[in-house]
């Protein structure tokens, strides 16, 4: 690319989360943190909802709690391991610590890391800026 | 959470305060069920997610109190939906006092009040004599043909429904089905709603290999009595496969009999073909609607609130439109007149459009509030020991949020005296023939502008001999008085501070709660509340209020230099003015309305004015009603009608009487609203002693 600018990196993430206040956590977390003009975040309100969004663009970060109705987040990650279009995005785990067992289920099916609620803002941003500067430097 | 914006805090409180509501119907829906045998798995599931969720929510927020009690009772419930612990009824009680715990926790973590929490280490208490869940037991072996891949994926929940309906001996079905992206939501409705007349759906599974990037194929994972043929005649579809999982041949470790005698698993069945639909789909009404579907939006009142006001002023210009258009007419441009005109006539039906959408958008149904006072209802009639009966209906009336908002407080009020006060205990009951529960009728429905509602019971009544007794020795009537007293206006002590209230304090209503503050709160939201009783029989009070706070219709009228406006709602006829009409009657003045006594109120010597011109011996009178009480208010003149926003009087304000608020004229200036039925109230009390004593001033 011979433009004059740089083009910016903006992370697309995904936050599929069934309860609406901590998606807003999520969100306000992220934007004040990276900048609301460095960081697009998706809101998805279940599983079913971050399967209709995830065919529209490429996230760079899908960040899902475990345990939502009907689909979970168990199955939405490997959904995205055996998906040839998204299989190269970095999923972060969050969920309530009192499941040890869906814990090691979800990094066996390949998440990437796991926050255990309740996690700071500074725990949460230290984890997707890990994630998200892998997922530059490792991709396209 | 410092850096947390306020707007994240709201989102949270408000959350919370749905996630705990919805906890409360989830019990009572359990509690219903639950006396009819098995309680509900899916209830039970339900009630753990939000306990578990409302720990979360507390962790990330902050709200250490809330986060620990949740933590308590998700312990509680995941014991009670992984089949740990029985729900009984004791554990039913525990789970309902948690409710009201949690209602005040949050409540605490809102203001910032750090005290000890009197309630909250009472529900400790009781937890801790519960008891905790007893070891889980081993669980059969799994040995089903189910891959690997699918086990891997099921939550530690889902797995356990799975071990239970195995151990129900239920079979195993898996429905592959494709659906379209972009019509997934109606379609899943449809498939889960015909899966679920057949079993339970332990999950969801994507597969990942759809035919095209629009599609989605899904494997759920379905437990049933039911055998693969009728499963596939129910189900099978162009885009649905049902396939049965086989059993392996190894036995359980817990042999049913039919194991026994066989002596081998069931027969393996074959995958089968795809089949399609029989004829076409019955589209099947849903029982409970799917949050992860859901079509609505949060919206803070305070937005809405804003509309109005834009609307309000639209309407400002609408009119200066119309009176733009017939200076231009009386200036003889008629064409250009006419243009305007259409103009206005398009501008006005669709602005009232807007108005009536955004007044919509601000309705909620009763049934919110209802539902809360069922608990209360349910909770006081224990502490009591009185058996009752609450009967809802008209939940579905709607009415302003800000309405609803204000009415919890005092229909709770009205429902504890009617327990604790009108309904008598069984044994009297029963002496006198009624059934030993009690019942409590809520009553809400639509009338015309107004939204109404009944607060009835079938006790005692109300006691009119005591009443007035009562009232004589807190000196709020004079024996003289006494004679004078129709039997409306004795029952209407009842409202009066000091009258509702017991002699000595009861554990749960204290001394009871004044009607009288019931009143002053109704009369906030713009309501009038009446009561009705018999001896012996029972007591109905009814409440009459507006459907909305917001926009009104409203007479727009002169006084002197004051514009004042009059809700149309209460206005039944206005009438010419001459000063040669009025009588003196007992004091009072009246004029001659077709034949009747209509006792008149000039507004310039309620209010006070001062007149600038000399008083007109012309004017008009604007007869308004509340009821079967009626009152003619004397103007000097009519404007007609407009439609207005009501604004709050501010605090220092809202304290005289009169006045329902204030309304910005176009000219900026602002007029006031009249309380038609304060001033109805203040001119028609009997004498002018009760008048003085009831504590009615001038405004």
């Amino acid at each position: 690319m011979s433009s004059s600018r740089p083009v910016r990196f903006m992370p697309r993430v995904l936050v599929v989360e069934d309860s609406f206040s901590t998606r807003g956590f999520v969100r306000a977390t992220l934007e004040s943190g990276f900048g609301p003009e460095s960081i697009e975040v998706v809101e998805a309100e279940s599983g079913f909802d971050a399967l209709r969004l995830l065919p529209r663009g490429s996230y760079d970060l899908v960040i899902t709690d475990i345990n939502m109705p009907d689909i979970n987040g168990l199955e939405l990650v490997q959904f995205i391991r055996q998906s040839d279009r998204h299989r190269g995005t970095r999923v972060v785990l969050i969920s309530t610590q009192s499941s040890e067992r869906d814990r090691a289920r979800g990094i066996a099916l390949g998440a990437d890391a796991y926050l255990a609620k309740p996690f700071t803002e500074e725990q949460l941003r230290a984890v997707v800026a890990e994630q998200l500067d892998g997922s530059r430097s490792g991709g396209s | 959470m410092a850096e947390l914006t306020d707007k994240a805090r709201e989102e949270f409180f408000s959350e919370a305060s749905d996630i705990i509501e919805a906890f409360s119907r989830n019990l009572l829906l359990l509690e219903g069920a639950g006396r009819e045998g098995e309680p509900d798995p899916a209830l039970v599931n339900e009630a753990f997610r939000a306990v578990h969720t409302l720990k979360g929510l507390a962790g990330l927020f902050g709200a250490v109190r809330l986060g620990t009690l949740s933590h308590r009772l998700e312990d509680l419930l995941d014991a009670l939906r992984l089949g740990r612990r029985e729900l009984t009824s004791e554990v039913l009680d525990v789970l309902f006092a948690a409710v009201d715990v949690f209602t005040v926790v949050l409540e605490a973590e809102r203001t910032g009040e750090k005290e000890t929490l009197p309630a909250l280490e009472a529900l400790y208490t009781e937890l801790e004599r519960i008891g905790t869940a007893e070891p889980a037991d081993a669980g059969g072996v799994l040995d089903y043909e189910l891959d690997a891949g699918m086990l891997a994926v099921l939550t530690e929940y889902e797995e356990h429904r799975l071990h239970a309906n195995i151990q129900q001996n239920m079979r195993l079905y898996r429905l592959r089905v494709q659906f379209d992206l972009a019509s997934i939501d109606k379609s899943l409705d449809e498939i889960k709603d015909r899966a679920r007349q057949h079993g339970e759906i332990i999950t969801y599974l994507p597969t990942g290999s759809a035919a095209s990037a629009d599609r989605i194929e899904l494997d759920i994972l379905l437990a049933s009595k039911s055998d693969l043929a009728t499963l596939i005649g129910a189900l099978g579809a162009d885009n649905v496969v049902v396939e049965e999982i086989p059993r392996k041949r190894r036995s359980l470790d817990r042999p049913t009999p039919a194991e026994a005698t066989t002596g081998a698993a069931a027969p393996r069945e074959e995958s089968s073909t795809p089949l399609t639909a029989p004829g076409e789909r019955a589209l099947m009404d849903r029982e409970r609607s799917l949050k992860s579907l859901t079509q609505t939006v949060r919206v803070d009142i305070r937005r809405l609130d804003h509309l109005m006001n834009i609307v309000g002023e639209l309407n400002i210009v609408r009119s200066s439109l119309s009176r733009l258009s017939d200076r231009v007419r009386s200036e003889g441009q008629r064409a250009l007149a006419a243009e305007l005109t259409r103009l206005h006539r398009a501008f006005d039906r669709r602005l009232s459009e807007m108005q009536e959408g955004i007044l919509e958008v601000r309705m909620v149904p009763l049934g919110q509030v209802f539902e809360r006072l069922a608990r209360v209802a349910r909770q006081i009639s224990r502490e009591l020991d009185k058996e009752i009966r609450l009967v809802i209906t008209g939940a579905e009336t709607e009415i302003d949020k800000l309405i609803v908002e204000e009415l919890s407080d005092p229909l709770m009020h009205m429902i504890r005296n009617a327990i604790d006060h009108g309904i008598e205990p069984k044994e009297q009951r029963s002496a006198v023939g009624k059934p030993e529960a009690g019942t409590i009728a809520l009553n809400a429905y639509q009338k015309g502008s107004h939204v109404m509602i009944e607060v009835e019971d079938d006790g005692r009544g109300i006691d009119e001999t005591s009443l007035v007794n009562k009232a004589l020795k807190l000196g709020l009537i004079e024996s003289s008085d006494v004679e004078q007293l129709t039997r409306e206006e004795a029952l209407g002590l009842v409202f009066l501070p000091g009258l509702s209230t017991r002699e000595t304090a009861s554990d749960v209503s204290g001394r009871g709660v004044g009607m009288d503050i019931v009143k002053t709160n109704i009369a906030k939201i713009g309501g009038v509340i009446d009561v009705h009783s018999e001896s012996g029989i029972g007591t109905k009070m009814t409440i009459t209020l507006p459907i909305t706070l917001a926009i009104v219709s409203a007479l727009m009228v002169r006084v002197s230099t004051h514009v004042f406006a009059v809700p149309l709602a209460t206005v039944s006829e206005a009438l010419n003015f001459d000063r040669e009409m009025v009588r003196t009657v007992d004091g009072r003045e009246v004029i001659t309305l077709r034949g009747s006594t209509l006792p008149i109120c000039r507004l310039e010597r309620m209010f006070e004015l001062e007149r600038t011109d000399s008083a007109p011996t012309r004017g008009f009178v604007v007869v308004v009603a509340l009821g079967t009480r009626r009152l003619g208010l004397v103007v000097d003149h009519l404007f007609g009608q407009e439609d207005i926003v009501i604004k709050p009087l501010g605090k220092s304000l809202s304290r005289v009487r009169g006045f329902a608020g204030a309304t910005e004229l176009g000219d900026q200036r602002v007029g006031l609203v009249l309380d038609t039925a304060a001033l109805i109230e203040e001119v028609l009390s009997s004498s002018d002693g009760v008048r003085e004593r009831l504590g009615v001033t001038h405004a």
